[in-house]
């Protein structure tokens, strides 16, 4: 089972920081994040992605996090 | 834990870099290794001269100071005198480190003076649109030169290195991990500590010389890339347009700290004033 809550995305995007460059989404092994309409990155397919912070260590923008990796607690479910 | 957003002064965000700017990718870099470091912000000077690559400082949560063209080491040098329990940081262009600023550098890296040095090497002054810099290869395309670059570049971890800099290291935007390392061991070491980054400018470098964008210019910088250890191997037409990028100088002989409080002690016999 996902380590996440039912619903919260696996990367968070700053959308009022997101130039839409389009490194993040370029460069995503498993082509979890896409472009929107203005280039703008958003979480497409977040069931593919493995968490290997490629997205996050190059957004020039600081736009991207990865949602820490963590065990599914109690309150969690 | 520390993240890299605890760092950053998050009420000056966005910054004013252009989307897809490899100076972008450094701050990212260094403000993990921060994060990874737990370092007390007030432990930390970061210090820069003018151009897009000395904005930096203006966004990072620690003692800043923006300075004058080329001169942000001179002010450092001061800083760190007054004050050596600071760990002082200066962050420069190219333009900055290596043309108005390139008295400096020879100098504050032939003292083996107790800074961390990055140079955010982008092959152009980026700021004031675009002209050649001393880091422009030849026949490239500036505002300055319309019809290539008559003159040659220079590789600056060789200039460092013959100054007598303790560490010197080189990476790229493209291997955002390798700056983390280079900027932690240089943070944690004395004496002059340089790593250069290198940088993409899609907006002046990179539509000029018809590089493409962001995506197409961190491809680039990836496949144009050799670790230095693997350079060693290869006869020198294999590298010839490579970027070689490691770890190519860790001495740890005497700072110009070391000899100054030897002096001190000499003068003194030891006894604290
Ligand atoms: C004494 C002085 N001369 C010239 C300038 C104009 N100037 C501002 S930034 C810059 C070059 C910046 O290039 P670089 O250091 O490579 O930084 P980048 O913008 O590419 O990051 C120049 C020439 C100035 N501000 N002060
Ligand atoms: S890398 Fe950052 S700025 Fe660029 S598109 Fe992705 S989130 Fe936006
Ligand atoms: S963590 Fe890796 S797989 Fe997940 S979105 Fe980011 S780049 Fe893609
Ligand atoms: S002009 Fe170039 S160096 Fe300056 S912010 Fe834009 S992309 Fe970055
Ligand atoms: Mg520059």
């Amino acid at each position: 089972m996902s380590p996440e809550k039912k619903g919260q995305m696996p990367v968070e995007i700053n959308q009022k920081w997101c130039k839409a460059c389009g490194l993040c989404y370029a460069l995503c092994p498993k082509k979890v994040l896409e472009g929107d309409e203005w280039g703008k990155a958003f979480v497409a397919h977040p069931e593919d992605c493995i968490k290997c912070q490629t997205c996050e260590i190059m957004c020039p923008d600081l736009a991207v996090k990865v949602v820490a990796l963590r065990k599914a607690t109690k309150e969690d479910e | 834990m520390a993240e890299a957003w605890d760092f950053l002064r998050t009420d000056k965000m966005p910054h004013i870099w252009c989307p897809g700017c490899g100076h972008g990718v450094m701050m990212n870099a260094l403000l993990r290794t921060m994060a990874k470091l737990d370092v007390n912000k007030d432990d930390i000077c970061v210090v820069s001269g003018i151009g897009c690559a000395s904005r930096l400082p203006g966004y990072l949560d620690f003692n800043t100071l923006h300075t004058t063209h080329g001169r942000a080491l001179a002010f450092a040098t001061g800083i760190k005198l007054a004050n050596p329990r600071l760990k002082v940081i200066v962050v420069s262009g190219d333009g900055d480190a290596t043309a108005i600023g390139g008295n400096h550098l020879i100098h504050a890296a032939r003292r083996n003076m107790d800074i961390t040095l990055i140079c955010m090497n982008n092959n152009i002054y980026g700021m004031t649109n675009g002209q050649y810099s001393p880091m422009t290869p030849t026949s490239m395309l500036a505002t300055t030169a319309p019809y290539g670059n008559l003159e040659r570049n220079f590789d600056l971890c060789k200039l460092v290195e013959g100054c007598g800099a303790n560490y010197v290291a080189r990476a790229t935007a493209a291997h955002p991990r390798n700056i983390s390392q280079y900027i932690e061991y240089a943070l944690t070491h004395k004496g002059f500590q340089f790593v250069e980054v290198m940088t993409q400018c899609p907006t002046y470098y990179g539509r000029r010389n018809k590089l493409g964008g962001p995506v197409e210019m961190i491809n680039s910088l990836k496949q144009n890339t050799i670790l230095n250890t693997a350079a060693a191997k290869l006869p020198p037409e294999k590298l010839e347009g490579k970027i070689q990028i490691g770890e190519f100088v860790k001495k740890e002989e005497l700072t110009y700290l070391d000899r100054f409080d030897a002096m001190v002690d000499r003068i003194t016999g030891g006894v604290k004033p």
